[in-house]
């Protein structure tokens, strides 16, 4: 007998906006708080305080325009957030400031979340959407120096890239980004040297949000028709589709693997987050707990797997925290 | 008939006035039916026989030719056989020529499919006769595309020249085409005006699929002409006539070409198939899983409450207003159309406080997004308001009929949601049977009421069980709860409004001129609207303005109206007391009969001589049943 779906084990509320964004920082050792980052609808960056569950800080840097990307850059004290006023600013958290050290301006009017990867200490790279409509740009930092500058070729009308995620096959080689189009394709870009690798068509609609488990080579992607689309990475580097699985009703704003890759999240523009396994995408719950669309499901990165949570952020103006399936 | 070959020199038109004298005298059918068989076999591969036999044909008289020559054509066996047997008579003989290219084809239109394709495959085997084929086709256009024609001719006559000049169409080589393709093209357009403007849905489609054909065959590349239209039998058939079977014998025939441009279009249809799955994803589907599978260990959780998310439909009749009415939200818009008919039948109290705004509404209510069976929902919804509320939301539809900026479509609705409307009032409620389950929509084709002898039956049972007296009472039935004929207090409301104002013309709608689709309509409307009206207290009323209506269009041309217009006078003779016809309307009731007899002598359209010849049945009837009362 199947025991009926968990409740939260808690709701964050106060951001007065729709969510976006979430990102959690709890890695760090004791007596460091674990704090979850949320970006919202109306430009504020709440730091949330996960023992008293409560608002810490508050960063205002967007000019009350809409944040719909928050990365931290190792640890909480650096952040990275994206907003709707076409700049990528860099924060610095420690020691109780609120400054934005350096900023990027994008001229990207989308909604493609940037991608971090970190290279060497002290140095990442980040894939962010560019001015062009169908680029992506690479760019180094903190140099912000441009590494490559990604183009579909021939005359393949991908549309805008939707959601980007920059990765390495094994530490020291070259950096691979997978990109989300509008079309519903995936395309795999080397980003040394600057070309497509492959390209896969997932969905009929666009793809909203992907995510990848670079030890089994297989990732995931959500688009707005009833489909979420699992493929793969051969040793050609060809991506292949190995499996689709038809959802309950349409629409995923986000797809998130967890960092054990045992399960993953999406978030559904029908309210629900849903957790299937990771290795034979078995539908395992469905979290029925927002009132309108989830916009984002982020996994925290607690050193103990036992305290993993689960985030989801919703037009509802509120956070749901989880703790699901954390025994191993 | 046995001749010895071998240098004499023999004169057969002794036999030659033999044959035309006696198929002249209608002897026709047994002469022929031994010979034509048999100099079928003896020219088939003989050419004496075959000299013989043109020399046989040539030689008959002209005043006789034409029924020798239409007896051959009737008997051919096939295109190929013709063609041996007469020759190259046409071509020759002036009569025959006019037989067989104006006679068969234009005069006369009785002939089966089968021998127009002999006739015309005869015409397309010789070279010297092709000329002619190319003059027949275009005559056969002419015809086709003739206003008058269209409108007057019989559906018959019109089908059968269409199949004539599709059979001609199959036979014509891709140069000849070309040559004449810009008349060909002129004479279509024109003839598919006329056939579109009927109001028979037959012609119509004949109009489609032969227009279809034309364009197919004159304009090889570019995109091809494409009428919507649902396929049947007649269509079928028509569309088989363009692909000929290349016949049984040797003589090569030009149809060759059709066939082969057939047998290469699907080759093309697999290749294209197969290029579609190639571009298909590699399903790596037989990966065998060596790992152990970790995920049991994840048990699930209960999902059965994971279901499709649906927006709640409106529970309220002002709420289904609002959102019809102002709403953005593309999913309660559609859930409340979904909701509205069964809200508006649950609360009658309700609705008949909002019913003229609510008809309003949907009336102007346009598909917003893409439901299935949008169009049913609202007419289901008006009717169900009609009903609720008849005698406000009658003025309203039926003065809305008649005002400026509606399209016709809209004005055929109301037509239609008055008829369905009127259905549901006149039939109480609790009844079982439903005797009008036929007719659902206007056309109603009325026959003398069957009804009546069921109806003695169920009276002699009520009687007897009446006056027998019951001892022990076994199983009691329940008798059948019978309610009021509600249209009866109506009927006056839907009916006498439509018939005001039909001879004033708007800038917009004429319906004396152009607009005469919607005076069918309506005519139909009304007769149905009589019909119900039986047994209620205004069918008298209603009659004598149905009879002078009738009598003003009597003679339209357009014969849907006029079928309409008979239905009418069937509604009548059925719902009006026998005995109030006769007190109010006997004089124009026999002006009627001299008409009706006159329109099944000679109406061009078989259905309306039929629906005068069952008007006049019932009349007859009447006159009977009035005069076996004793007075």
């Amino acid at each position: 007998m199947a025991l009926p779906p968990p409740d939260p084990q808690f709701v964050l509320r106060g951001t007065s906006a729709a969510v976006h964004t979430l990102r959690f920082s709890c890695g760090g050792p004791e007596p460091d708080i674990p704090v979850l980052f949320s970006g919202s609808e109306n430009g504020i960056i709440h730091v949330w305080n996960l023992k008293t569950h409560r608002v810490g800080t508050a960063l205002d840097g967007h000019g009350r325009k809409s944040i719909y990307c928050v990365e931290t850059m190792g640890g909480k004290d650096r952040l990275l957030s994206q907003g709707r006023d076409q700049r990528i600013c860099f924060w610095d958290l420690a020691e109780g400031r609120t400054s934005v050290t350096d900023s990027v301006f994008t001229e990207h009017v989308g909604f493609c979340r940037c991608s971090l990867l970190k290279v060497a200490q002290g140095r990442w790279l980040m894939a962010m959407a560019a001015r062009g409509l169908e680029e992506v740009q690479v760019l180094e930092l903190p140099s912000k120096t441009s590494v490559c500058t990604l183009k579909p070729e021939g005359g393949a009308k991908l549309g805008m890239p939707m959601c980007l995620k920059l990765w390495q096959p094994s530490s020291g080689s070259q950096p691979l980004l997978l990109a989300g189009y509008e079309d519903g394709s995936v395309v795999l870009w080397n980003v040394t040297m600057g070309k497509a690798l492959s390209q896969l068509v997932c969905h009929q609609e666009p793809v909203m949000s992907l995510d990848f488990d670079s030890e089994k080579a297989k990732g995931i992607s959500g688009s707005s028709e009833k489909v979420l689309s699992i493929w793969s990475l051969n040793e050609q580097q060809n991506l292949q589709v190995y499996k689709t699985h038809k959802l309950v009703n349409t629409g995923i704003s986000d797809v998130t693997i967890r960092p054990d890759k045992k399960i993953l999240a999406t978030a559904g523009w029908d309210h629900r987050i849903r957790i299937f396994g990771w290795k034979k995408l078995k539908p395992l719950a469905v979290l029925d707990y927002h009132t309108a669309t989830a916009h984002c499901v982020s996994f925290s990165d607690h050193s103990s797997p036992r305290d993993t949570l689960l985030a989801a952020g919703s037009k509802d103006h509120r956070i749901s925290v989880w703790s699901v399936y954390t025994q191993t | 008939v046995c001749f010895i070959p071998g240098g004499l020199d023999c004169s057969i038109s002794f036999v030659s006035h033999v044959l035309g004298k006696v198929c002249i005298r209608g002897r026709q059918k047994e002469i022929l039916g031994i010979v034509v068989p048999r100099l079928t076999e003896l020219t088939r591969s003989d050419c004496i026989w075959q000299r013989i036999c043109w020399r046989l044909l040539e030689c008959v008289p002209d005043r006789w030719m034409e029924a020798v020559v239409l007896g051959f054509v009737q008997r051919a066996p096939g295109a190929d056989a013709l063609s041996r047997l007469l020759g190259n008579l046409v071509v020759k003989n002036k009569k025959a020529q006019f037989v067989v290219t104006q006679k068969v084809l234009l005069l006369q239109y009785g002939h089966t499919t089968e021998v127009l394709q002999n006739l015309l495959g005869y015409l397309a085997l010789d070279s010297a006769r092709r000329a002619l084929l190319l003059r027949v086709l275009q005559e056969l256009l002419e015809a086709w595309g003739s206003s008058s024609a269209v409108k007057h001719s019989p559906p018959e006559q019109q089908l059968y020249i269409s199949k004539a000049i599709l059979i001609c169409l199959s036979h014509l080589k891709e140069p000849e085409i070309q040559s004449c393709r810009q008349e060909l093209l002129t004479s279509m357009m024109e003839g598919v005006k006329c056939h579109l403007d009927s109001s028979l849905p037959q012609i119509r489609r004949l109009g489609m699929v032969v227009a279809e054909s034309i364009s197919s065959r004159v304009n090889t590349e570019g995109p091809l002409l494409k009428f919507e239209y649902e396929d049947d039998d007649e269509t079928r058939e028509l569309k088989s006539l363009l692909v000929q079977t290349p016949p049984l014998c040797v003589v090569p025939s030009p149809t060759d070409d059709k066939g082969d441009k057939a047998d290469a279009a699907l080759p093309l249809v697999p290749e294209g198939n197969q290029n579609s799955q190639a571009a298909a994803p590699v399903m790596a589907d037989e990966e065998s899983d060596a790992e152990l599978d970790s995920d049991d260990d994840l048990v699930p959780y209960d999902m059965s409450e994971d279901k499709e998310l649906k927006t709640k439909a409106p529970v309220y009749i002002r709420d289904c207003i609002e959102v019809l009415t102002g709403s953005e939200d593309v999913d309660k818009w559609e859930a409340a159309v979904k909701a509205l008919e069964s809200l508006v039948r649950r609360n009658p109290a309700a609705t008949r406080e909002v019913s003229v705004e609510l008809a309003k509404i949907l009336l102007h209510l346009e598909e917003k997004s893409c439901i299935e069976g949008f169009v049913e929902l609202r007419q289901r919804a008006q009717v169900a308001v009609l009903t609720t509320d008849p005698i406000p939301v009658s003025k309203y539809l039926t003065s809305q009929f008649y005002a400026l900026n509606y399209s016709l479509r809209q004005r055929m609705d109301i037509l239609d949601v008055l008829v369905l409307a009127a259905q549901e009032l006149s039939c109480p409620k609790f009844h079982g049977k439903n005797k009008h389950s036929g007719a659902q929509k206007p056309p109603v084709h009325l026959l003398p009421g069957s009804d009546s002898s069921k109806d003695w039956r169920r009276i002699v049972d009520e009687r007897i069980k009446s006056k027998t007296r019951r001892f022990a009472v076994g199983q009691c039935h329940v008798e059948k709860a019978s309610g009021p004929n509600e249209f009866s207090s109506v009927a006056g409301h839907f009916f006498f409004p439509l018939i005001q104002q039909f001879d004033r013309p708007l800038t917009t709608f004429d319906l004396l001129g152009e607009d005469h689709l919607v005076l069918g309509r309506l005519v139909h409307t009304l007769a149905v609207l009589m019909y119900l009206a039986v047994n209620t207290v205004v069918v008298t009323a209603m009659g004598k303005a149905l009879l002078e209506f009738v009598w003003t269009l009597r003679f339209h041309t357009d014969s849907y109206v006029r079928q309409g217009l008979l239905s009418c006078i069937s509604s009548l003779l059925l719902s009006v007391p026998a005995e109030l016809l006769l007190a109010d309307m006997a004089e124009e009731l026999l002006e009627a009969q001299s008409w009706l007899a006159d329109v099944v002598e000679k109406d061009p359209d078989g259905d309306c001589r039929r629906l005068a010849l069952q008007n006049l049945l019932l009349m007859e009837n009447l006159k009977k049943k009035l005069e076996a009362v004793p007075s």
